[in-house]
């Protein structure tokens, strides 16, 4: 078995793996990027309309206000410190990503240009600010190439295709992970002084997703089965413009740049549910707003959709009756938005300069998962202990500067500032620290994630994967989705173990081979997609309030009195692969409001848009 | 409606075939609204757990599912069952060619990376960053001259479309050239004569013999052959001076 050695190990090649290992190289680590995609294939570069960042290149703008946004689009869950450091920190981010050479769009005089997006606001919510920097409506794609590109320059070394595992830990100290290398089948130690996990999110828990099918949870299931916890994983953004019977994304920027959402009667319905920045109003609210919309029979056509309408000609009347100046031409759509147009032509067969385009909500974003603070350290309890030699960066870790909802662009933004501080860190760690030691040979420490393997390569029972993964999937779509409530999470609480229990004695699959055996890793991706469920359900249940995307029928209310914390889940067992997980739950980590302290507007208050 | 497939397949493991083969396989109740990747997750999953191809994002973006489709390099995720087939027709799928085919569906990806890192794909600017800390200034116009490049994913479609490169696997091919192009006229960068000292080798732009392939197969639309045109100019000239005109830069029209 093949044992591979380097100060920094970053598993996942997204955003944050990438600045996180751009920035250790910077500053002197050897460092190792770990990841199942080839980089250049990761999520990251799905990201449409922006990042923020209170650069003032149009209007003015103040980092204090994009960090009060972010507190107040997470409905007052967001650690108040991580919120301010993100917003002032994304400056000095996207203006060095500019000159590592994303090509940003420019304004007139040659800036970084901007455009408004849901939740951002000047002056602590006055009115929509121009603050997401963005290259076309493929910001993201254009973050992960130039990425990549910087890390090639660095010599940064690249196992693609190397699918992590397993963490290993010896003795409370983080001494690295196991990984299978998909051309073959053989697992490899990656043995590191200071490991990263940016393996982003879990969106194909649920069953409509604008995630990519390799969003499957890994990251946070596996550091969850070595005694890692999870933070806040009852909150997952439905982000509210997902493309009809697809999910895949159209890009918040659309309703930026002034589209709007209309019901079967033709109306604007946003000036309803949100009177004062309607179809900016923050995602949460938005999903909310549809599903009412659609419950109250107004979907298009009674079905279980709206329309998003981009057409010039309705945009530019709402612009008008707003008292605004500017206009939207079919050649700003064209320049600004053509991955729209691209998107709604390949798969709805909708022109959006001729029509609406049919959206529903779809699963997102994770604000949970593995907990950190600011300098992307994993900690393990309510006090925040680190856990040496641990870091987590991006939609993996909750840090948590986006509380209970995420405000579009902000998860650029995080993996921007935190990846890059994680990098800082871990090249500043690597220089004092010892190399910490494997606890044990290389059979020993991969004994139990072969056992695993060859637990399912040799599975001989009746159901596929991709069976009780749609059923998962469903069940979880109707128990833990917009709206939820006690009778419901109860019973999918319940159904979720039926499912593992048969995930565990009956399930089979075709392919018994080592090489590229993708049946064999979906069969353990179904393992961390319903690890991610399970605490995603008990976390949802067990928080008795109303608060962003927590959205319960039942407490229909924010409660500051009772829930000011963090949800923090531990999975008990002794063996990583129990078949029957039991998970405690801690609510002892309060909700940093520092900045309560010094400025009023900053303490906890009803949220309207 | 039912489809028919008829897909290459090929497993190093098997005992039974030791070379590529042809399987046939039919599915029912396909939307003609599918797209091709969820035809074939339904084969995987219903049928054959073994069949093997890489997928991630489905929607267009990350660049994983370059397959030949019905003779064309195609994304799976981006081409619909009503774009290749009728109702009882069948859909052929192979892998792209020009690379080694490691399982199935699946090719050996290296020798492409390799080309790509050949060209110095990255942004180079050794000039200390402006005094005021902020970025540094482009014109929009400037900005759009290489737009079109800076679509590539690097999914290999068009790479592997060229007979060029099919009949050299040392040309560098039409990939790595479009992601130095994004470079070499970016108005920021200082290392275009670099890069076309680079394109201007055995290996390099020369080897196109503009057949076109190229740009059809690009699921992002990029003109590639002219792209290419624009390298060679360049290195012609010894200068990346006026070679693009903003307005003269084709509009996408969008795939149906």
């Amino acid at each position: 078995m093949k044992i591979h050695k380097h100060e920094v190990i970053i598993v996942g090649a997204g955003g944050a793996g990438l600045m996180a290992a751009l920035y250790a190289s910077e500053g002197g680590a050897d460092v190792a990027v770990v990841s199942k995609l080839y980089p250049t294939r990761s999520h990251t570069g799905a990201a449409l309309g922006g990042i923020g960042a209170a650069l003032g290149n149009l209007e003015e703008d103040k980092p204090l206000w994009h960090a009060y946004d972010t507190v107040k689009g997470g409905d007052y869950l967001a650690d108040q410190n991580a919120a301010l450091v993100l917003a002032e920190e994304a400056i000095a981010a996207v203006v060095e990503l500019e000159h590592y050479g994303l090509p940003f769009d420019r304004t007139p005089e040659g800036r970084i240009s901007q455009r408004r997006f849901g939740g951002h606001t000047s002056n602590f919510g006055e009115k929509p600010v121009r603050r997401a920097c963005h290259s076309a409506d493929r910001t993201g794609h254009m973050i992960l190439q130039t990425l990549y590109q910087q890390c090639i320059k660095n010599e940064v070394n690249f196992f693609d295709e190397f699918h992590v595992v397993d963490l290993i830990m010896n003795d409370g100290v983080c001494a690295g992970v196991i990984a299978i290398e998909l051309s073959t089948g053989e697992f490899h130690i990656f043995h590191g002084k200071a490991t990263l996990f940016a393996t982003g999110g879990w969106g194909r828990v649920w069953s409509f997703t604008s995630n990519a099918h390799s969003l499957t949870g890994d990251g946070a299931a596996v550091p969850l089965r070595r005694g890692i916890p999870l933070e806040d994983m009852e909150f997952y953004q439905f982000h509210p413009t997902g493309l009809y019977g697809l999910g895949v994304l159209l890009t918040e920027g659309i309703r930026g740049e002034g589209g709007v959402l209309i019901n079967r009667h033709g109306e604007r319905f946003m000036e309803k549910y949100a009177p004062s920045i309607k179809d900016l109003a923050s995602r949460d609210v938005v999903s909310r707003a549809i599903y009412e919309e659609v419950q109250k029979g107004n979907g298009i056509n009674g079905k279980d959709y709206v329309h998003l309408d981009l057409r010039p000609a309705t945009v530019n009347r709402f612009l008008a009756e707003a008292g605004e100046d500017r206009r939207l031409t079919e050649e700003d759509i064209r320049r600004k938005l053509a991955e729209t147009l691209d998107v709604s032509r390949t798969y709805a067969g909708v022109d959006p300069l001729k029509e609406g385009i049919p959206v529903k909500p779809t699963a997102h974003y994770a604000m949970g998962g593995i907990p950190t603070n600011v300098d992307a350290e994993v900690i393990i309890d309510a006090v925040g202990t680190v856990v040496p030699g641990l870091y987590a960066a991006g939609e993996a870790a909750c840090v948590s500067c986006h509380g209970a909802n995420r405000l579009g662009t902000n998860s650029l933004v995080d993996l921007v500032v935190f990846g890059r501080r994680g990098g800082i860190k871990m090249a500043e760690f690597c220089k004092g620290a010892d190399w910490p030691d494997l606890p044990g040979s290389a059979e020993q420490v991969t004994a139990e994630i072969r056992a695993e393997f060859e637990r399912i390569r040799n599975s001989n029972g009746k159901i596929k994967t991709y069976q009780l993964r749609e059923e998962m999937q469903k069940l979880m779509m109707e128990g833990v989705g917009v709206f939820r409530t006690e009778e419901l999470m109860a019973h999918t609480v319940e159904q979720l173990k039926d499912i593992r229990h048969r995930y565990m004695t009956d399930l089979v699959i075709d392919d018994r081979g080592t090489k590229f055996n993708t049946d064999l890793l979906e069969a353990w991706e179904l393992g961390c997609l319903l690890d991610s469920a399970d605490v995603t359900a008990i976390s949802a249940l067990n928080r008795k309030e109303s608060r962003g995307a927590h959205s319960r029928q039942d407490y229909t209310e924010r409660d500051d009195d009772n829930w000011m914390v963090h949800t923090l889940v531990y999975r008990e067992n002794e063996a990583p692969y129990d078949p029957e997980p039991r998970y405690s739950l801690n609510m002892e980590r309060p909700v940093d409001v520092s900045l309560a302290d010094e400025d009023e507007r900053f303490i906890p208050k009803a949220r309207v848009y | 409606m039912r489809i028919n497939f008829r897909i290459r397949r090929y497993n190093p493991e098997s005992t039974e075939h030791k070379k590529p083969y042809w399987q046939e396989f039919t599915v029912d109740n396909v939307e003609a609204t599918d797209r091709v990747l969820e035809v074939l997750h339904r084969i995987k999953w219903e049928q054959d757990g073994s069949l093997s191809f890489r997928r991630s994002c489905s929607g267009g973006i990350c660049g994983s599912d370059a397959m030949r489709i019905n003779g064309r390099n195609r994304l799976a995720c981006k081409i619909l069952v009503r774009d290749v087939v009728e109702d009882g027709g069948t859909i052929q799928v192979e892998p792209i060619l020009g690379l080694p085919i490691l399982k199935d569906l699946i090719v050996d990806m290296e020798p492409f990376f390799a080309h790509y890192r050949e060209v110095m794909p990255y942004f180079v600017n050794n000039d200390p960053v402006p005094e005021d800390g902020r970025e540094r200034l482009q014109s929009s116009e400037d900005r759009e001259v290489f737009d079109d490049t800076t679509n590539c994913i690097l999914c290999a479609a068009c790479t592997a479309s060229c007979p060029s490169f099919w009949a050299n696997g040392k040309y560098v091919g039409p990939a790595a050239i479009v992601q130095a192009h994004r470079f070499i006229f970016d108005s920021r960068d200082q290392a275009a004569q670099e890069r076309l000292d680079i394109l201007g080798e055995e290996n390099g732009v020369w080897r196109c013999r503009t057949i076109f392939n190229c740009t059809p197969a690009c699921p992002r639309e990029i003109s590639v052959t002219r792209a290419i045109g624009e390298v060679k100019l360049a290195i012609q000239r010894g200068s990346t001076e006026g070679i693009i005109h903003p307005d003269t830069i084709p509009a996408k029209q969008g795939h149906h």
